[in-house]
């Protein structure tokens, strides 16, 4: 499952790393746009396969963050 | 008559050009100075001079402290205008400016301290007489401690970081178990974000109203007010849109709550422009909030009705000026509306940076915007990128100029609220002056 970005903006915090457990609604990023933060959640839990940001990227909305297995 | 030959302007985007106007005005020269993210925007090419002060992020340009009194004293300017945000209501900065023998534009650092500690704001207008919201004026040490007192109060009640501002550091807590878990959380974000962990505790006030009072007072001791403003339309717990008068103020009322914010301000000897923030509760009872010292985002609607300059005024205030206004010179002339153009997504509000491809404003209004078709939009700053201003003799007429030119007002590349603030302007909830603050959350769901 590929988790992506609800907004632009800057990675603020990974919470995650490969081969972590997530339950569904776990909170996987903190995207970082105009003076907000934005936690992603995991739709569904799993196993973390791979993790596509790092902290201080930039990324767009739509953009997948981190692929859960 | 120019109060100064030079002032630098230490800020951006809309409110940069809105100083900047004003004191082109008066013939005075400005130096604006911007981050690499803004090199494109008007007011850097409108300012007298410019001066780069660094990479995007706010803690490397518009809050390097000393790199911007280094431009002022290059560029000799007399006088730093902080704008809103940013370094306006920093007491260190205020007082580094009156160091470096530079005019600071706002109050003296000692009062912007005593405001700017929210639990030392309460103390000083309860002294005055000027009634607060019922709560705890001094900082919550513990856990336990916060659960006895929000016991005593009575949930639900409005936990608050004594230094927080802007809607961030506040949250509702209903229940003990809530209390618990938003303590800590609330505590360690304030220490982040503005250095102070301290916390007090509010009663909450179900469904209030936000009204200001602006204020104006002069180094001799004169002090007026410029009326209320109403600005209950918000999001998390940041306005969206104001008008002023309050549709929800009688004239006995709106005498009383603008007589307790002038006893306010004198009773901290507060210089220059600045606004007392004050919550309503359904019976009409009024509580201060904080007090904001500093030019309001939305001061246009004041400026609208009133025929004043609050910029001018500011600067005629901080040269030493004697204020040059009655009390009973002032008269209020229609209604005046602002609505706030974010970058956002209308429905989950989250910011939506771009670039600007289209930018369209239709004649009928006043339009105070920090950008031109073809700017960026970049994830660094406020989502706020303009501000529409309409005016009528009557509240009815105000709000139909305001829907008629949000109606045909074009702006592309990025996603803004304007359908949701023409949602407001169509509501006859809003229409009939019949909102508070949760009144967004009410017609969404």
């Amino acid at each position: 499952m590929d988790i992506c970005a609800s907004m632009s903006g800057t990675v603020f915090r990974v919470l995650v790393k490969p081969g972590d457990q997530v339950q569904a609604g776990d909170d996987v990023i903190i995207l970082e746009s105009m003076k907000m933060e934005i936690p992603i959640a995991a739709e569904e839990g799993g196993t973390v396969r791979e993790v596509r940001v790092a902290e201080g990227d930039f990324v767009q909305e739509g953009d997948v963050v981190v692929v859960v297995e | 008559m120019a109060y100064f030959s030079k002032v630098l302007i230490a800020n951006r985007g809309e409110i940069a050009r809105r100083i900047i106007r004003t004191c082109r005005k008066l013939g005075i020269r400005t130096v604006a100075v911007y981050s690499e993210a803004d090199v494109q925007l008007p007011f850097v090419r409108e300012a007298d001079e410019a001066y780069l002060l660094g990479p995007a992020p706010a803690a490397n340009s518009y809050m390097n402290v000393e790199k911007i009194l280094d431009i002022a004293e290059q560029a000799q300017a007399e006088a730093i205008h902080p704008g809103y945000g940013f370094l306006s209501e920093n007491p260190a900065f205020a007082r580094r400016c009156q160091e470096r023998g530079i005019v600071f534009i706002g109050p003296r650092p000692e009062v912007i301290h005593a405001m700017g500690s929210k639990i030392e704001a309460r103390r000083k207008m309860k002294e005055a007489g000027v009634p607060v919201v019922p709560g705890w004026d001094e900082d919550i040490a513990t856990v336990e401690e916060a659960k006895r007192i929000a016991a005593e109060l009575g949930y639900p009640v409005m936990l608050k970081a004594s230094a927080g501002g802007g809607g961030i550091g506040m949250q509702v807590v209903h229940t003990p178990e809530e209390l618990e878990k938003a303590f800590l959380a609330t505590r360690q974000r304030a220490q982040t974000y503005f250095g102070s962990g301290e916390l007090f505790l509010e009663k909450w006030i179900d469904n209030p109203r936000h009204i200001e009072v602006q204020l104006a007072r002069d180094v001799h001791g004169n002090g007026i007010h410029l009326f209320e403003r109403e600005c209950s339309i918000q999001r998390r717990h940041q306005k969206v849109m104001e008008e002023t008068p309050s549709p929800f103020l009688d004239e006995a009322r709106r005498q009383a709550l603008c007589a307790a914010a002038v006893r306010g301000m004198e009773a901290i000897g507060y210089t220059n422009v600045g606004t007392m923030e004050f919550i309503f509760d359904g019976e009409g009872n009024f509580y201060f909030l904080e007090m904001n010292t500093r030019l309001q985002v939305e001061h246009p609607v004041t400026e609208e009705t009133t025929g004043l300059d609050l910029v001018e005024l500011q600067l005629r205030l901080a040269a030493g000026e004697p204020l040059g206004i009655r009390q009973e010179q002032l008269r209020q002339n229609g209604y005046a509306l602002e609505c706030r153009i974010y970058a956002e997504d209308p429905k989950t509000y989250y910011p939506s940076p771009g670039t600007v491809t289209k930018l369209h404003l239709p004649e009928g209004a006043r339009y105070d915007f920090a950008v031109e078709e073809g700017n960026p939009v970049t994830p660094f700053y406020d989502p706020m990128i303009g501000k529409v201003i309409t005016h009528g003799a009557n509240r009815r007429e105000a709000i139909e100029r305001m829907s008629r030119v949000l109606a045909d007002m074009r702006v592309e590349g990025l996603k803004t609220n304007l359908p949701l603030l023409l949602e407001v302007m169509r509501h006859p909830d809003f229409q009939a002056g019949n909102y508070d603050t949760n009144f967004l959350q009410k017609i969404k769901s």
